[in-house]
């Protein structure tokens, strides 16, 4: 029988401070990305998921979780990656999605919204509130934004797509 | 070819598609005709990367030989390369591209969402994960497609030859063998040929609202999901495998 230094709750307020890489003012719990930990007989295992298949900041995410937890004299820490159950922006915490907000881009609506192929869904200016904005380009600085723009306040801003 | 076998080879057909398809989408890169397109099809080329690690990945898992996704991508001769040929046509003009994108991004719409209820635990979650994905490339494709074939003389003409010359290639995608039957029965993976006439009807109901002649020829280009490739595909492996060829061991 294997004793643990650290419990599952440990763990998880460890490793909430970790911010995403993209978008530095949530952190990988508030943005559904970390899943789990699991205390078995060689240590603990950090159960992480993609936000999207090629997502380029996994790595640096589980660099940032092993770095994370060996600072804080965690031993025999691993990273497994799932893909199911299918990471989806309805894990994102309210608070997160205010978050993004005041950061300036519009969280993401409903997952249900992806479900029409070809349907239009009115997005938000995180501005200046209003429902007058029209898409300027699928993609923004990274897979998971669009670039949308304010008819009203004229502003430019990225969009969190449903997911 | 054993159940194992058999297995490796339908995973290498899934996850080549996704890497060979990702190639030809990453030769945009900074040549698209706008800043917001460059955008988007560099990251379809990073969703089909994800989609190939994933798939490939799993396929070293079931062969059991210790390879990984990156010794199945980079250390693999032409022949063992079983992506269909439409995703190993050169890019030519964007017209072209979307074409190609149109006919991928449909047929991967039905086919995943039948592989979504596979009973192979692992290739389900992939398709889970994928098909939110391909949602936005198909959405995307059609755009385009509309965009293009319902807009000048010269973006019609264009599109319409796009259509056309690809059109045969599409076929391909619709083979169903012993392979798929193998998988059918073993883990309830989606029959190809079943899908043809969905797959028609939706790219059909596309090309018309496009102002398109839905292509008639009934030629098959055939060859790609059992490693008889066109001259493109050696072309593309010279130079993507070229790193860990001359460096064998090299490292990131």
């Amino acid at each position: 029988m294997v004793t643990h230094a650290h419990s599952k709750d440990d763990i998880f307020r460890m490793l909430s401070v970790i911010p995403d890489p993209e978008i530095p003012v949530v952190n990988i719990f508030e943005m559904g990305m970390l899943r789990d930990v699991l205390l078995d007989d060689s240590g603990y295992e950090v159960i992480l998921t993609p936000t999207y298949t090629g997502c380029p900041a996994m790595g640096m995410i589980e660099a940032d979780i092993l770095a994370t937890l060996a600072h804080n004299g965690v031993k025999g820490a691993r990273v497994k990656m799932v893909m199911d159950p299918a990471w989806t922006t309805d894990w994102m915490s309210g608070v997160a999605k205010d978050k993004l907000r005041a950061y300036g881009i519009a969280p993401p609506l409903h997952s249900s919204c992806n479900h029409d192929v070809f349907g239009h869904n009115i997005i938000k200016c995180p501005r200046c509130q209003s429902d007058d904005t029209v898409m300027l380009s699928r993609f923004g600085a990274t897979a998971c934004k669009a670039l949308y723009q304010c008819n009203d306040c004229k502003e430019p801003f990225e969009y969190f797509k449903c997911h | 070819m054993n159940q194992q076998e058999v297995m490796f080879k339908y995973c290498l057909r899934l996850g080549d598609n996704a890497l060979i398809r990702s190639y030809r989408l990453s030769e945009w890169c900074s040549n698209a005709p706008i800043l917001e397109e460059d955008l988007a099809l560099t990251n379809f080329a990073l969703d089909m990367i994800g989609r190939a690690q994933a798939l490939l990945g799993y396929a070293g898992q079931i062969e059991g030989k210790g390879r990984t996704d990156d010794d199945l991508a980079y250390r693999r001769g032409e022949r063992s390369f079983y992506n269909v040929l439409l995703t190993e046509l050169p890019n030519q003009d964007f017209a072209y591209t979307m074409a190609r994108e149109l006919y991928m991004s449909a047929f991967e719409y039905f086919y995943y969402s039948g592989l979504v209820a596979s009973k192979d635990a692992t290739l389900a979650a992939i398709a889970a994960k994928t098909l939110k994905e391909i949602k936005y490339h198909l959405s995307h494709a059609t755009d385009w497609v509309l965009r293009l074939g319902d807009g000048t003389a010269e973006s019609h003409a264009k599109m319409q030859a796009a259509v056309d010359d690809l059109w045969p290639y599409a076929s391909e995608l619709f083979e169903s063998d012993t392979t798929d039957a193998a998988m059918i029965s073993a883990i309830s993976a989606p029959d190809p040929a079943a899908l043809k006439d969905s797959w028609v009807k939706h790219v059909s109901a596309i090309l018309k609202e496009a102002t398109l002649d839905v292509p008639t020829t009934m030629y098959t280009h055939t060859g790609g999901r059992n490693g008889i490739h066109s001259e493109n595909l050696g072309h593309i492996l010279a130079e993507m495998q070229f790193l860990p060829h001359a460096y064998p061991d090299a490292k990131w």
